[in-house]
């Protein structure tokens, strides 16, 4: 049985609840124990890095420190969360100044870091420790004929591409196709989302989030497999809105462990897949028997 | 008459070198200091101890001086051992009864402390003088050459070089592991900048090295062993199944014309994959030997035994086809090796970012190489994968060169060549063709010349590296195109521009297996792969074991010109070697003391070059002389202190650490 801790964040307890469900589910499957980080804290994304680094990587380190103690690797499943102690690790090897700073702040909290802690995503984990054999051996519905557009996002292959290609990754498109999924050849993979530009300039948020749906489409995919809550987020909550100004498109936006996990059996319920905003219902209705019984609840029309 | 240690008379020579050692070296006071030491009769500081005035220095003083030992503080051994060791001997003394100090490399150039400078040359010299007292006389050995070369590689590089030798009368021998000679150069339409035909240019040279009587041409071959040393190298060669026999063939090609496939079937490597060929086929009309060959993985009757054999019943009474031909293992004796054996180009694949292997109409240079070559898959019409005809054309610069993420090397001929393709296809289709590029190098005869010759032929440069090639289309007029997104650095600006057909001009990568070829000849690669010359401006065809010469690309990436330059003074330094006829070997050898060694045989696997023996009669280990480099590696590894080393014997060695140290 392979073993990890594991970093929530914030979104796999907020917006990305589903994404926590999903995953759990889906690593239990295959006998991946995750251990939660105990007392951790916020990993310092966004805001944070963006004024202060050094808070940044203070709040980061301190996750750091404490998962060194227990001398396993780090699942941060949250894009933002992997890039942030991605980040502080690297900047902690490589710039002493960096180094001696957070040395303080490590010793003010009675801890220390020697930079042995190994940060590691779940579709790393999945392809290169868990393995395509057994991942397929746990098939029970596989998502023959699903069209799926893989959307990855920019934060976990940039600019530390650690375990995929930077600009074309594969793992997730690799991944789906073990499970029977038909995946189309999106070259927006990495493009932006718009991040938390729905937020500052509407217009420019929104014209991002609409490109990315509109291409998906042309493609045929029928629904868009992300890994980061942020994307997710961005995709699914603001769709009708982007839709109203650019033109109507309709598509589910899940995670890809929800699609792992729908292969794997679950129902839509254990997959939070009702939490989606744009209901993925009639797309995954064949894949999930349950899903036709109503658990899908949708605030927007499909 | 040489002294023993009671009467040493030393000579010690301390060099300003201009102002390269005296800028920072008080060189009068090291010369002061020199004359202080035990068994030092003269020493003297001079401006150029190398010139010949300064090298008369030294002869008179021997003479005069009756000295018996010499110490120079100059420059690096490598430049001028043997200048001094000349001046020694000229003086009537054996030249390795002479010690030569560093203070130039290893003290002026990396110190700007004087006084400290000053006293490590100081320190320096008291080493040498103490060591120079336990040199004993020396002699080198002369060892005949084989007068044969083999050069592996037949592009155009090894073809120049083997004419060039079988021209002055050598033998050679030209190895080469395709089924014809010709290399990259083949493939190439035109060549950049005078755009002459490379087949032109090329084919009178590959039926040159066919007819030359002084070169046996093996194709399908590949060296397998290379045993000896510099002047007496035995080489194995295996040759493989072509499956015709070669000296019934007369290359008539009805056995190809007469294969069971009526229509070519397989994917053509000549053709990088763009065309189809027959099991048994020719490369190239111009291919030499113009023989055909079958290709077992294709064939029917090697797949399933099962097939009417139609070639064998074309060929007629002259028997030439053989299905049962089995590998050949040749053993030659050559007294000088060129190895030529290219480069390959890089995989675009690894830059997935421009979507070569996704989108069809990416194409590689070479393969437009092909598209364009009138005995090419399309017989030279530009005619994409999917049927169309490009009306615009977008060329990559640096695809696997100058990029962090691949090659960090400038592969030198890719401007000059994607100036070329631009032009051939511009020629060829009327299309608009962009060049988007990160500097424009066109650094030879006549290059810049044709760069101005394009842009007044209104092919559209910009400078910037392409982010990417996507089919992703943002607007009415890029749908059903490529496009190609790059920042132009001279405007400032992110230009999408939509094209039907996108060149990626792919760098030039060391071989594939360069590394085992390394090994094979026991030479040196640099990290990269590129084999390693001994002296990157001074020695740029040798290598760091004599008698291996290099040329072309293999050693870097280079033009059709500069390989074919590198190959003609390999051919020079080949000739030189043999027309001397015989090797003067460093007599800086280990030689193991008979009587005292126990046979525990720790140095026989330890040597780098095989020198060491094991005489299981004598049960003892034997050093071959002439094989020894001198790297002390044994000398170090005897658990006895059996293995001693000329010119680095303890006693000389521990003397000099006692120099340095006192």
């Amino acid at each position: 049985m392979n073993r990890y801790l594991y970093y929530p964040g914030c979104s796999l307890r907020g917006t990305g609840k589903a994404y926590e469900e999903s995953l759990l589910a889906v690593f239990k499957a295959l006998d991946v124990e995750l251990e939660e980080l105990d007392d951790w804290n916020c990993c310092g994304a966004t805001a944070y890095m963006s004024i202060d680094e050094i808070s940044s990587f203070a709040l980061a380190g301190r996750n750091l420190a404490l998962a060194e103690k227990k001398n396993l690797d780090l699942v941060a499943p949250c894009s933002a969360c992997f890039l942030v102690l991605n980040k502080a690790q690297r900047y902690i090897k490589e710039y002493p100044k960096v180094a001696e700073t957070l040395e303080h702040g490590f010793k003010a909290a009675g801890l220390e870091y020697k930079g042995t802690v190994k940060v590691r995503h779940p579709l790393d984990v999945l392809i290169n420790d868990v393995g395509m054999e057994k991942i397929k051996a746990r098939i029970k519905t596989p998502l023959t004929g699903l069209k799926v557009a893989p959307y990855y996002g920019c934060q976990i292959v940039r600019p530390y591409a650690t375990f995929d290609q930077m600009y074309y990754p594969v793992t997730m498109d690799k991944l789906l196709r073990a499970v029977g999924a038909e995946v189309v050849d999106y070259p927006l993979k990495t493009r932006c989302c718009g991040g938390s530009q729905k937020g500052t300039l509407p217009e420019v948020g929104l014209s991002l989030i609409h490109i990315l749906l509109k291409e998906a489409r042309r493609r045929e995919a029928q629904i868009v497999s992300t890994i980061c809550p942020l994307c997710q987020f961005n995709l699914d909550a603001f769709q009708e809105e982007a839709g109203k100004k650019y033109g109507e498109i309709s598509m589910p936006v899940v995670y890809f462990t929800q699609l792992l996990g729908l292969a794997f059996g679950f129902s839509a319920k254990e997959l939070g897949l009702e939490r989606n905003i744009v209901a993925a219902k009639a797309t995954l209705a064949k894949f999930a028997p349950i899903v036709a019984k109503g658990q899908i609840q949708s605030s927007a029309p499909s | 008459m040489e002294a023993g240690n009671g009467d040493l008379r030393i000579g010690a020579y301390i060099c300003h070198c201009g102002t390269n050692i005296a800028a920072t070296v008080d060189v009068k006071a090291v010369a002061e200091f020199a004359a202080t030491l035990p068994g030092v009769v003269v020493a003297r500081e001079y401006k150029y101890m190398c010139s010949d005035p300064g090298q008369e220095l030294i002869r008179q003083d021997i003479e005069e001086h009756h000295l018996n030992r010499v110490v120079v503080a100059s420059c690096s051994p490598l430049l001028h051992e043997e200048t001094f060791r000349g001046a020694v001997a000229k003086g009537g003394r054996n030249p390795f009864c002479f010690q030569m100090v560093n203070i130039r490399e290893h003290d002026s150039w990396v110190h700007l402390d004087h006084q400290k400078a000053t006293e490590k040359a100081m320190a320096l010299v008291r080493a040498a003088v103490r060591r120079v007292g336990l040199h004993k006389p020396l002699t080198k050995k002369r060892v005949p050459i084989d007068p044969n070369v083999l050069i592996v590689g037949g592009g155009i590089a090894g073809i120049h070089a083997a004419l060039t030798l079988a021209n002055a009368g050598k033998h050679v021998y030209l190895v080469e592991r395709q089924p014809t000679i010709g290399g990259n150069m083949a493939k190439f339409d035109k060549t950049f900048p005078t755009l002459d035909c490379a087949a032109c240019i090329l084919t009178p040279k590959m039926t040159a090295v066919k007819k030359h009587p002084n070169i046996t041409l093996w194709t399908l071959s590949e060296v397998t062993q290379v045993q000896g040393y510099v002047g007496n190298f035995e080489v194995s060669v295996t040759r493989h199944p072509r499956y015709i026999i070669e000296d019934l063939c007369v290359g008539c090609l009805e056995c190809i014309e007469g294969c069971i496939y009526k229509q070519a079937k397989v994917s053509d490597e000549f053709n990088l994959g763009l065309g189809k060929r027959k099991p048994i086929y020719i490369s190239f009309p111009q291919a030499v030997p113009q023989i055909p060959v079958i290709d077992p993985e294709t064939c029917i009757d090697f797949k399933t035994g099962r097939c009417k054999k139609t070639c064998i019943e074309a060929c007629g009474d002259r028997h030439a086809v053989d299905l049962k031909q089995q590998p050949t293992h040749e053993s030659i004796k050559v007294g000088a090796i060129i190895l030529a054996t290219g480069y390959q180009p890089f995989d675009a694949r690894k830059v997935p970012d421009y979507g070569y292997g996704t989108y069809p109409n990416v194409y590689t240079a070479p393969e437009v190489e092909r598209l364009i070559n009138a005995s090419g898959p399309t017989g030279g019409e530009v005619i994409l994968r999917d049927g169309r005809r490009p009306k615009a054309i977008g060329i990559i610069h640096c695809v696997g060169s100058r990029d962090e993420n691949t090659n960090k090397w400038c592969s030198r001929v890719c401007c000059m060549y994607s100036l070329k393709l631009a032009h051939l296809l511009k020629e060829r289709t009327s299309a608009e063709v962009y060049q988007f590029y990160i500097d424009m190098r066109a650094p030879g005869k006549a290059y810049e010349e044709f760069y101005h010759q394009l842009l007044a032929e209104g092919v559209h440069m910009i400078r910037g590296r392409v982010a990417e090639v996507t089919d992703w289309a943002m607007t009415r007029e890029e749908e059903g195109k490529l496009v190609m997104r790059a920042e132009d650095t001279l405007i400032s600006f992110v230009r999408r521009v939509p094209v039907d057909m996108v060149v990626l001009s792919v760098g030039l990568v060391p071989q594939e297996d360069a590394r085992d070829v390394r090994r094979l000849f026991n030479i040196s690669c640099s990290t990269e792969g590129w084999f390693l010359e001994r002296h990157p401006k001074l020695a740029p065809v040798n290598t760091f074991t004599d008698g291996i010469f290099i040329a072309g690309a293999c050693q870097a990436p280079k033009d059709i010109p500069d390989s074919v330059g590198q190959a003609g003074s390999a051919a020079a330094e080949a000739m030189v070697l043999i027309d001397t006829g015989y090797v003067e070997m460093e007599p800086n050898t280990a030689y193991i003391v008979q009587e005292e060694c126990s046979g525990c045989k720790t140095c026989v696997p330890m040597c780098p070059y095989s020198a060491i023996s094991f005489l299981a009669d004598k049960k003892v280990a034997q050093i071959n002389e002439v094989v020894c480099k001198g790297c002390g590696t044994c000398v170090a590894a005897c658990p006895s202190g059996t293995i001693k080393q000329n010119l680095f014997e303890d006693e000389e060695i521990f003397e000099e650490i006692q120099g340095v140290l006192v």
